[in-house]
């Protein structure tokens, strides 16, 4: 009966359920979305490390070299390094 | 240049080939030159949803494998003559697209068509991929549910990595918001994400939202895509859509819903 329920509505405003999945879904979606974008905090050192070990050997300008970790489907990560090798650039 | 637009959602069952053929077959009807194509290989529907799947002799893969020309493939739309369908195989597994193939028929598509509306299977998997991986444009058709919104946003993160675009640093695929299955009556019980909740969430511009409505089951029976349903909501919502696709300002209808008359409100009904 549409009459009863208007008088028997509770008055004051509910947390509507719209309202809870609005909250979950902005919590959910900003999280997968940081996960997404982020690196990890070890790739800043990783590459001052390669860089050490390289320069060991080889002439490596900043510019010529380039590191990057991509996530692929599911768990594979791959980690990328791109050196650019010039002529007589051996030490010895 | 022709336009590419991929219809894609993460979440299966929201509406992608419904939105695909009311689209297309409404861009068609405005004098434009449209060809659909199906990307869900293994389960087709397109050609149901147009009202087609009789005339279906060669699909995609056919053309992929050089067993047909793209013109023994496309079916030409009996009510629309600029539009064409080129069907998703039913039998061949997905694997049989790459980027190389795919890039190649939307090339040779690319001469003959003003738009090319690429109809994406649900999911992540790679039928997706190669459905988003050419597109200009993507219509991101959500409903007003969580697990659609959510992987409505997964999609946006693979458009924004995954897609030609991103691989070769182009401006970016134009994203556009595509709401489906609204229920202003719902939404104003707070038992529903309302529109402007969704655009708050993904933040991608509002294309269109489509109410729910019994037109749709209606037009998938008979074949007929609801667009072509001019005194249904949903057939306006369409239309609405299509003329903004085309660049006009068009007001969103259907937002709020219809008010009860006194008779209704006291006797119920």
């Amino acid at each position: 009966m549409a009459l009863l329920d208007y008088f028997t509505r509770k008055k004051e405003k509910q947390v509507t359920t719209a309202s809870k999945a609005k909250e979950r879904l902005q919590i959910i979606v900003a999280h997968e979305r940081n996960s997404r974008n982020k690196q990890p905090d070890y790739l800043p050192q990783l590459t001052e490390d390669i860089l050490q070990v390289l320069r060991k050997y080889i002439k490596v300008s900043d510019e010529s070299f380039s590191i990057n970790l991509d996530k692929k489907d599911g768990n594979l990560n791959v980690l990328e390094l791109n050196i650019e090798l010039h002529e007589e650039q051996s030490i010895d | 240049m022709a336009r590419i637009i991929v219809v894609t959602s993460g979440k299966g069952g929201v509406g992608k080939t419904t939105s695909s053929a009311a689209i297309g077959l409404g861009l068609a009807l405005k004098g434009n030159k449209v060809v659909l194509i199906d990307f869900d290989i293994g389960l087709r529907n397109l050609d149901l949803i147009m009202g087609c799947e009789r005339r279906v002799v060669y699909d995609f893969v056919n053309v992929i494998n050089g067993e047909a020309t793209l013109n023994q493939a496309l079916i030409k739309d009996k009510r629309v003559s600029s539009l064409s369908i080129l069907p998703a195989s039913q039998t061949r597994d997905k694997d049989a697209l790459n980027k190389e193939n795919v890039g190649k028929v939307l090339e040779d598509l690319g001469k003959l068509y003003d738009y090319i509306i690429c109809d994406s299977p649900a999911g992540i998997e790679a039928g997706a991929m190669m459905a988003l991986y050419y597109a200009d444009e993507a219509i991101v058709t959500t409903n007003p549910e969580v697990s659609s919104v959510r992987d409505s946003d997964r999609i946006l993160g693979m458009l924004a990595s995954r897609s030609r675009r991103a691989e070769l640093g182009l401006e970016p695929i134009k994203e556009h918001l595509l709401l489906t299955r609204y229920s202003p009556k719902r939404v104003e019980e707070g038992e529903m994400l309302s529109v402007e909740d969704v655009e708050d969430i993904l933040s991608i511009p509002l294309l269109g939202v489509i109410p729910e409505s019994q037109a749709v089951l209606k037009a998938s029976n008979a074949g007929e895509p609801v667009i072509l349903d001019t005194e249904s909501d949903a057939g306006k919502a369409y239309q609405d859509v299509v003329d903004r696709l085309l660049g006009e300002t068009v007001d969103f209808r259907f937002l709020v819903a219809e008010k009860k008359g006194i008779f209704s409100r006291i006797f119920g009904g």
